[in-house]
C-alpha cells in the first residue's frame, strides 16, 4: 500500500541548504514544512567535515562542520519542523507529486511548493576517464573523508591527490595528520581550484607540494594501486618527456563537484550547462512554478555560509509563493555572463526588488572590477583586488537601477 | 582430496552453463575458479549482445551453436530471472555494394536457421529506429541484449542449488592423469580428483592444455575497450545499429550497444595485448571512443561518460593473421576424459547454453547421464529485480520487509535488501565487485561515491568485517589499511 499525503512546502535534502530553507520558510510564516533527508541524521556532508572554518562569515566564528550543522539542526527542532529521516525521494513530476521511500513504506506527497536542496556529488575516476588499470585504492576525496572521519577506517598509507578542490586539500592534511605520506597534489589547471586559505593551511603548512599544470595520466596496479604516472599538461595533452612515476597505494580525487539534479530533470526543471544547476530567477524559482532551488544543487559553493544565506532566501520566497505573492509569469530581465565570467546567478529577474548576483570568474585576475551593464548603462560595479575562480563573488543589484532593463551582462574589466 | 565425476576449470559463462546443465544428472560436479568470484574475465567484460547468427559461415560450430543458443536463451533467462531483451538489430547499407552484402548476410543467416530476417526500406527503418542513416537495412529480430554477468552468476547459483560445487580462489597449478582419473592441484585450495576434466578456462585455456602436454593451442588476448554512458541517454537507441561489414574491415567495428539496465556502451576497440590480465584502458582509445561515439550519438555530453572498462577476447588467431578461428570443443581421444574448449570468443555468450548441451553429450559418452528426481530449473530464493516492479508491488514488499524501503545506492535506487541478498550470495563471493555485479550498487553515475561507504558500514555492522577484510575483487585488492586510530 502507498500512503498519500498533501503538504504545503516540501524541502528535499537535510544538509545546510535544506536546513536553512526550512527554518526560513517557517519563520516567514509557513506552518506546514516537511524536510526530507535520505540519511539517518540531518546535516548532510557537514557531518564528515570535522575540520574548522565554517561560519566565519555568518557567525564570526570558526566552527567545525558538525558544530555548524548542529546550530541549524537545533533551530529546526526549536521551530518544531517535521523531518523525515532515512527517506529518499524516488521521483518527482512537474505538478510536484513526489514518491518517497523509507523503512516505513512508500508515500506519495503532493506538495504546494518544493525547495530542491539535494547538494552535489563528486566527479569520479570514470567521469574523468582516467586511463590505466582499475585497482583498489582509488577514492573520491569525499568518500575517503567519510571512511576516515565517520567510520574510523584508514584508506591507505601513501597517497597522491589529483585535483586541488577544497576537499582534496582538506584530505591531504587529514591523511598527513593520521600518519600517511601524501606525496603531492596534482592540478591540471595552471591555478588551484580550492580556496587560498586551504592551500596555505592544508598544503604549505605541511610541506605537501602542489604541482600545477600537471595531472595523472595513467593508473598502475593490478590488485591494489602501486603508483601513478604524472605529466605536465599542455593544451589538455601530456607534454612528452615530462612523465614520471610516483609510487603510491592511494589516489584521492578532488576533480570537481556536480550538482545532483536527476530529480530536477525528472520534474522537467530547466538546467544550465554552465552551473549544471537549475535556471532560476531572483526568487530562486526554477522554470517549474513552485519549485525552488538553492545551495550546491543550484551551483557549487565554496563557503557554507553562502549556502545558508541563499537557502534562507529560497525558503522565504517559497513561503511567499504559497501565499500567492509570487507569480509564475516569465521575468522580464535576462542576466548573462560575458568576458571573464564563467557563470552568473540568477539568470532572470523581475526588477521589482533588490537582489544579489552570485558569479564565478573564468580565471584568476588582479585589480579588476566586475561590471554589470544593461546595454551601455551601468547597473553595478564592484572593484576587487583578487578575483579567483575558487571564490564566489557576490554583487548587490538595486531595483532602482533596473528600470526598463532587458538584459544584464556581467563581465570582468 | 575432493573427488568429482566431472571437474570444470573456469567459472565463466561457458563453464557455468556446463555446470548447470550437468547438475540435472546424478553426477558430482565441481568447478574451479582462480578468481574470488565467477565471471570475472571475458564473461563480465563484453557488449552483452545476444547475436542472431547471421555472420557465421554455415556448417561451422559458431553458426550452429549461436542460433541454437539464441533460441535457448529465452527460456533459460525466464527460469533464471536474468534480464534479456530481444530488441532486434539493423545492419545498415549505405550503397549498392552494401545492399549486396546485406543480401548475402540474409541468405547466410537463413541457411544458419536465423528466423525472421528481412531487408527493409527507409520507411520501415525509420519506424524501427527514428533518425537512422543508410538506404536499406537487414533487420534481425532475434538479436538481443542480455546481462552478461547476471547470466553467469545465475547459471552458477542454479548449478549450486542443484548440487554443483564451486571452489572460488582455486587456481589450477598442475594436472596429472592416472588410469582412472585426473588429479588437479591448486595453489591454495588443495587437490581435486575427477573422472572427467573440462577445460573452460577461456583466456587461460591454452595454459590448461599445456598442463596436460597439449602444446598445439595458443590464446592471443585481444583487448576491447568500452565506455559506459549515463542512463540519461537511455531510449536514444531502440534497436542495435551496425554498419554493413566491409571487406578488410576489422570485426564489427566500434558501435553503440544498449544494455538491459539502460546504459549505452561505446566500443569495443580491437587491440592485441601481451598479457591475459591486461585490462587497462588507454588514453588514445578513450579519445577514439569518445570521438566516434559522439559521431554516432551527437547528444552525448562530456558528463555522460561514467566509466570505462576493457575485456579480452580469447583469440586463437595471432595479430598477423587476425580474423576468427573455429571454436575448439573436443572430446580428446588421446587423453580419455578430457573435454577441451579453446578460443570461445564472440559469440560465446550467446552460444553458452548450446555449448553446454554439446559438452553434456560428450560427458554422456563416458558416464551414464541419469536425471535427478528433483532438479530445480528455476532460480529460487532470488527475489527478482525489485527495481522493475510496479510501484504498488514495491510498496507491498516494503511493508513485508523494511529493508526494501531503505535505499542504499541512490543512483540506481538499490535497496538494503538487495545489498543483503548480494552479500549472502549462495556461492560465497565476498568481494565488493561481487556485490556490484549482483545488486548493481556502485554501477551508477556516482560510481559508489555515495553507496560504497554505506555498504562498507553494513558489512562491518551486520557481518563483522574489519577494515583489513574488504576486497575489491582479488585477494590483493585490499580496500583499507586498518583503523585510523
Amino acid at each position: 500500500m502507498i500512503h498519500e499525503m498533501k503538504r504545503d512546502l516540501v524541502i528535499i535534502g537535510g544538509g545546510p541548504a535544506g536546513l536553512s530553507a526550512a527554518a526560513a520558510a517557517r519563520q516567514a510564516g509557513c506552518d506546514d514544512v516537511l524536510l526530507i533527508e535520505r540519511d539517518r541524521i540531518l546535516g548532510g556532508i557537514l557531518n564528515q567535515c570535522i575540520h574548522d572554518g565554517f561560519g566565519l562569515h555568518r557567525y564570526g566564528e570558526a566552527l567545525t562542520g558538525p558544530e555548524y550543522a548542529q546550530r541549524h539542526i537545533d533551530e529546526i527542532n526549536e521551530l518544531d519542523i517535521e523531518t523525515l529521516m532515512g527517506t529518499i525521494v524516488l521521483s518527482m513530476d512537474r505538478e510536484r507529486n513526489l514518491t518517497v521511500s523509507s523503512r516505513k513504506g512508500y508515500t506519495r506527497i503532493q506538495a504546494g511548493a518544493v525547495v530542491l536542496a539535494m547538494g552535489c556529488r563528486e566527479r569520479t575516476a570514470g567521469a574523468i576517464s582516467l586511463p590505466g588499470t582499475r585497482p583498489s585504492g582509488i577514492y573520491t576525496a569525499g568518500a575517503a573523508q567519510n571512511f576516515i572521519n565517520l567510520q574510523n577506517i584508514m584508506v591507505g598509507r601513501r597517497a597522491v591527490i589529483l585535483g586541488s578542490g577544497d576537499i582534496g586539500l582538506i584530505m591531504a592534511r587529514r591523511m598527513t595528520l593520521e600518519g600517511a605520506k601524501v606525496e603531492a597534489v596534482f592540478e591540471i589547471l595552471p591555478y588551484a581550484s580550492g580556496l587560498p586559505r586551504n592551500i596555505q593551511q592544508c598544503l604549505n603548512d605541511y610541506d605537501i607540494p602542489l604541482h600545477l599544470g600537471t595531472s595523472v595520466i595513467e593508473v598502475h596496479g593490478k590488485d591494489r594501486l602501486t603508483g601513478v604516472t604524472v605529466a605536465e599538461i599542455n593544451n589538455f595533452k601530456p607534454l612528452p618527456g615530462t612523465e614520471r612515476f610516483v609510487p603510491c597505494d592511494t589516489l584521492l580525487l578532488s576533480v570537481g563537484l556536480i550538482p545532483e539534479n536527476e530529480l530536477s530533470s525528472e520534474a522537467s526543471v530547466r538546467l544550465e550547462t554552465r552551473t549544471s544547476g537549475a535556471f532560476v530567477d531572483d526568487t530562486f524559482m526554477t522554470s517549474v512554478p513552485g519549485v525552488f532551488s538553492c545551495g550546491n544543487v543550484l551551483h557549487v559553493h565554496d563557503l557554507v555560509d553562502h549556502v545558508s544565506e541563499e537557502a534562507s532566501l529560497a525558503g522565504q520566497f517559497a513561503c511567499r509563493y504559497l501565499e500567492g505573492d509570487i507569480s509564475s509569469e516569465p521575468r522580464p530581465i535576462e542576466i548573462a555572463p560575458n568576458d571573464g565570467v564563467r557563470y552568473v546567478l540568477p539568470q532572470q529577474a523581475s526588477g521589482e526588488s533588490d537582489f544579489t548576483l552570485s558569479l564565478r570568474v573564468t580565471e584568476p585576475f588582479r585589480n579588476r572590477a566586475v561590471w554589470v551593464r544593461d546595454g551601455d548603462r551601468k547597473v553595478a560595479r564592484k572593484k576587487l583586488v583578487r578575483l579567483h575562480p575558487a571564490e564566489m563573488i557576490r554583487v548587490k543589484i538595486r531595483k532602482d537601477k533596473l528600470e526598463n532593463a532587458k538584459k544584464l551582462e556581467v563581465s570582468v574589466e | 582430496m575432493t573427488a568429482y565425476d566431472v571437474l570444470i576449470i573456469g567459472a565463466g559463462v561457458v563453464g557455468n552453463a556446463i555446470a548447470r546443465e550437468l547438475s540435472r544428472y546424478r553426477l558430482k560436479v565441481g568447478v574451479l575458479e582462480k578468481e574470488l568470484d565467477v565471471g570475472m574475465g571475458t564473461s563480465s567484460r563484453n557488449s552483452g549482445v545476444l547475436h542472431s547468427g547471421i555472420h557465421y559461415t554455415p556448417g561451422t560450430l559458431r553458426a550452429r551453436l549461436n542460433v541454437q543458443g539464441n533460441e535457448m536463451m529465452k527460456g533459460l533467462c525466464r527460469d533464471l530471472k536474468v534480464k534479456i531483451d530481444y530488441i532486434g538489430k539493423l545492419t545498415v547499407a549505405q550503397d549498392q555494394v552494401d545492399i549486396e552484402t546485406l543480401e548475402a548476410l540474409k541468405t547466410q543467416g537463413e541457411i544458419n536457421g536465423v528466423p525472421g530476417l528481412e531487408i527493409i526500406d527507409r520507411d520501415k527503418m525509420e519506424q524501427i529506429q527514428p533518425g537512422v542513416g543508410g538506404i536499406r537495412a537487414l533487420f534481425s529480430p532475434t538479436t538481443g541484449i542480455i546481462c552478461p554477468y547476471g547470466l553467469t552468476i545465475a547459471l552458477a547459483d542454479n548449478a549450486h542449488e542443484n548440487g554443483a560445487r564451486f571452489h572460488l580462489g582455486a587456481k589450477v597449478t598442475g594436472i596429472s592423469k592416472t588410469e582412472t582419473c585426473f588429479k588437479v592441484k591448486t595453489d591454495e585450495s588443495g587437490s581435486f580428483e575427477s573422472k572427467l576434466l573440462i577445460n573452460a578456462a577461456g583466456l587461460y585455456s591454452d595454459a590448461v592444455c599445456r598442463m596436460l602436454g597439449l602444446g598445439e593451442y595458443t590464446i592471443y588476448p585481444c583487448r576491447g575497450e568500452y565506455l559506459i554512458l549515463d542512463k540519461r541517454l537511455n531510449g536514444s537507441l531502440k534497436v542495435l545499429v551496425y554498419p554493413a561489414p566491409r571487406k578488410g574491415g576489422a570485426g564489427l567495428g566500434i558501435h553503440l550497444t544498449n544494455t538491459v539496465d539502460g546504459n549505452i556502451l561505446i566500443g569495443p576497440s580491437n587491440e592485441y595485448v601481451d598479457r591475459a590480465d591486461d585490462y587497462a584502458c588507454t588514453a588514445d582509445v578513450i579519445d577514439q571512443l569518445k570521438r566516434e561515439g559522439r559521431e554516432l550519438l551527437p547528444a552525448i555530453s562530456t558528463s555522460d561518460f561514467i566509466r570505462g572498462f576493457s575485456g579480452l577476447r580469447p583469440k586463437q588467431t595471432p595479430p598477423e593473421i587476425k580474423g576468427f578461428k573455429e571454436f575448439v570443443i573436443e572430446n580428446r581421444k588421446d587423453i580419455p576424459g578430457f573435454i577441451n574448449l579453446v578460443g570461445i570468443e564472440s559469440p560465446g555468450l550467446t552460444c553458452s547454453p548450446a555449448i553446454a548441451l554439446m559438452v553434456r553429450d560428450m560427458v554422456g559418452e563416458a558416464l551414464p547421464l541419469k536425471e535427478k528426481d528433483h532438479f530445480v530449473a528455476e532460480r529460487n530464493g532470488f527475489p527478482g529485480l525489485f527495481h522493475d516492479l510496479p510501484e504498488e508491488e514495491k510498496a507491498d514488499l516494503v511493508a513485508q520487509d523494511p529493508d526494501y524501503g531503505e535505499i542504499v545506492c541512490r543512483c540506481e535506487h538499490i535497496t538494503k535488501r538487495e545489498i543483503l541478498n548480494a552479500i549472502e550470495n549462495p556461492l560465497g563471493s565476498k568481494t565488493l565487485a561481487g556485490i556490484k555485479y549482483r545488486a548493481r550498487a556502485m554501477m551508477g553515475r556516482c560510481q559508489g561515491g555515495f553507496c560504497m561507504p554505506r555498504i562498507v558500514q553494513i558489512l562491518e555492522q551486520d557481518y563483522g568485517y574489519r577494515p583489513e577484510d574488504y576486497r575489491l575483487y582479488s585477494s590483493n585488492s585490499y580496500l583499507f589499511t586498518g583503523r585510523v586510530r
